[in-house]
Order: structure tokens, then sequence, then C-alpha cells
């Protein structure tokens, strides 16, 4: 499975990865969905290391579409709420 | 996955799905659409025309028939007037099987003739909605022409796919850095004037040393001040200059004026 972050470029990993990001993922929306900002930055922290440590990152030539794709580091709580409002990334 | 990850990545691809929609030109689809509704009309008004070539055959068949059924008739009246009975009755027998056939004959005219009727009537109905469908079309296919060109200015300011997102957030990182480095050199100005950091140009001096300079340089000024006392009032400028020396000179000043008046 290949992964984005956004501004760092794809990450491969292995799907057995899945449930300790899913768990890091799912809190990430609560708390981002709460309002969160402290437990966002602390989790979205830990959710970009783990997928640092756990994948391997592609080469910036390749061309592969990312099945999942992550907010830059920088990223702030409302950054990441814009992006995931209805009008999506680019307001159509 | 129902998290940020997933649903990111959903956004991203209904994106690229929208654009790849876009190669599915929908002008082409109405061209085909209206191609297909003449093909159809077409067939109706070929069905008009063998409905209609039917009718004619009938007619004719129905001609020869009465023509035939009339000769009959003659020649039937002819045997009579020979005084040919027999021959007179195979006549008008034959007219009547004939006349038989005649009437099954206009049945099937009349039936062939409705249907005609309404396969016209439909035919028309059809080239009226082909008509309004063409209008349609073209409407459509303009309208659309123009929201593609619309489309177009505006992917071209927004950026559509993914890296383009990066783009702007590296552009939003480039800017942070110069803010940061910009604050950095703040920074280093006010502790190079505050003497915190070496300055290796020679140019910046600690207060320490500003402090020395400007004692050493007052204490210029007050011993020449007391030299040229001294020769005013004839005295010793040496024992002046002694008298004058050490901390606190300024405060001392009024001590030596009453000795001066004692003289």
């Amino acid at each position: 499975m290949i992964v984005r972050i956004m501004g760092e470029g794809q990450v491969e990993l292995d799907d057995v990865h899945l449930t300790e990001l899913n768990r890091l993922d799912d809190e990430l929306l609560a708390e981002m969905e709460s309002g969160d900002g402290d437990g966002f930055r602390r989790t979205l922290n830990a959710l970009l290391d783990a997928v640092r440590r756990l994948g391997t990152p592609l080469p910036d030539e390749a061309l592969e579409p990312s099945e999942l794709i992550l907010p830059s580091p920088d990223a702030t709580l409302e950054e990441v709420r814009e992006l995931l409002s209805d009008d999506g990334l680019i307001p159509s | 996955m129902s998290g940020v990850m997933k649903r990111m990545g959903m956004i991203f691809r209904a994106k690229a799905n929208k654009a790849l929609d876009r190669a599915e030109d929908p002008r082409e689809t109405l061209d085909y659409s209206y191609q297909k509704q003449l093909e159809l009309l077409q067939k109706v008004r070929r069905g008009v025309a063998d409905v209609a070539t039917s009718r004619k055959r009938l007619e004719l068949q129905l001609n020869q028939l009465q023509q035939q059924s009339s000769k009959l008739e003659d020649q039937g009246r002819k045997a009579l007037a020979l005084g040919r009975e027999d021959l007179a009755r195979e006549a008008l027998s034959r007219r009547a099987a004939l006349q038989q056939q005649v009437t099954d004959l206009e049945t099937q005219h009349t039936t062939l003739q409705g249907e005609e009727e309404k396969l016209t009537l439909a035919a028309q109905r059809l080239q009226a909605k082909v008509d309004a469908f063409r209008t349609k079309k073209e409407t459509i296919k303009a309208t659309y022409t123009a929201a593609q060109a619309q489309t177009r200015i505006g992917e071209a300011f927004s950026g559509i796919s993914e890296e383009m997102g990066d783009v702007g957030l590296a552009i939003q990182r480039a800017e942070d850095k110069t803010a940061q480095l910009q604050a950095r050199a703040g920074a280093i100005d006010e502790l190079l004037a505050s003497g915190a950091l070496d300055d290796p140009s020679g140019m910046q001096k600690d207060d320490l040393q500003a402090e020395l300079d400007r004692l050493s340089g007052g204490t210029d000024v007050e011993l020449e001040l007391q030299r040229m006392k001294a020769e005013l009032a004839g005295g010793s400028p040496q024992q002046a200059i002694e008298g004058g020396t050490g901390q606190g000179q300024t405060q001392q000043q009024p001590q030596d004026t009453p000795r001066f008046d004692k003289q």
C-alpha cells in the first residue's frame, strides 16, 4: 500500500501495519472533529513517525497513485478540516 | 479505515475521477444519440413507404379483378343473347368467385390504409422530436464548450492534482523559512549589540569597553580643566593634578575652591 505524506513524498507500507496506523488515524479524526488541537498535533506526529518508520520511501521519479494520503507535518487542525470539507481540496 | 488518511485519499480519487470524466466528451454522446434517432426515423419512413407500396399493389389487383369481373359479366350477357344459358351460368359463377376476392382485397386495402395513416403520423411526430433534439443538442454542446473553457481557466488558477497541493505547501514552507531566517537575523543583531555575541568584524563594542572608554575620556577632560585652573591661579599644575585624581573627582571640586580662596 502506498501512502503519501503531503509535502514529503510517498512511502510504501506493508498491509500488516494497517491495524496500528488505523488506531492512530481514527484517533486523529476524533481529535479533529472534537477540535482538540494539542491532541491532533501529537497524534499527527505519531502517525507520520509511524508511517516513516514502518514504510520504505518511494523514489521521487516513481509514478504511483497513493491509496492513502496524510496531511503535511505542519498542517493545522483547521487546514485539515478545510481539506476534508465538502468542497474537497479545490473548491468546485 | 475511515480516518483522515482514507478520507483525504477519497477526495483526491474523486478529483481524479472528475478529471477522467472530462476525457469522455458528452458532445460525442449527444451526436451519437442524434444519429440513432435519425436512423429510427428512417426506419419509420421506410415502413410507411412499404405499407404504401402494398396498398398500391392491392389497388392494382383490385382494378384487374374488377376488369375481369366486368368482362365475365359481358360474356354472360352475350351468351344469354346467343341462347347459351349454360355458358352464361359459367361466366356468372366465375364472376361471383372474383367478387369474393375483390371484397377480401378491399378489406385488406382499408386495413393497410389505416396503418399507413398511423405510420405517417408517427413519422411526422418523430421528425418533430428529432428536430427538437437537434436544437437542444446544439445548445447543450455550446454550453458544454463554454463550461469547458471556464473549467480550464479555473483549473489553471487552482490546480487539481495532489502534486499541486504539495507545491502549494512547498511555497508556504519556503515563505515560512524566509520569515524564520529574517527573524533569526534580527535576533543576531540584537545579541551582537548587547555584547552577548562576539563580532568578528570588530565594529561592535561590548558594554564594558564602552563604559571604560567613556570614563577615560571623562578623566582627560577633568585633568585638562584642573590644569588650566592651576595655571590661572599661578600654582603648580602638578599639585592641582594630584589633588584632582581618584574617584569622585567631580564631588571633590567644591573642596578645592575654598583652598584657593585662602591663598
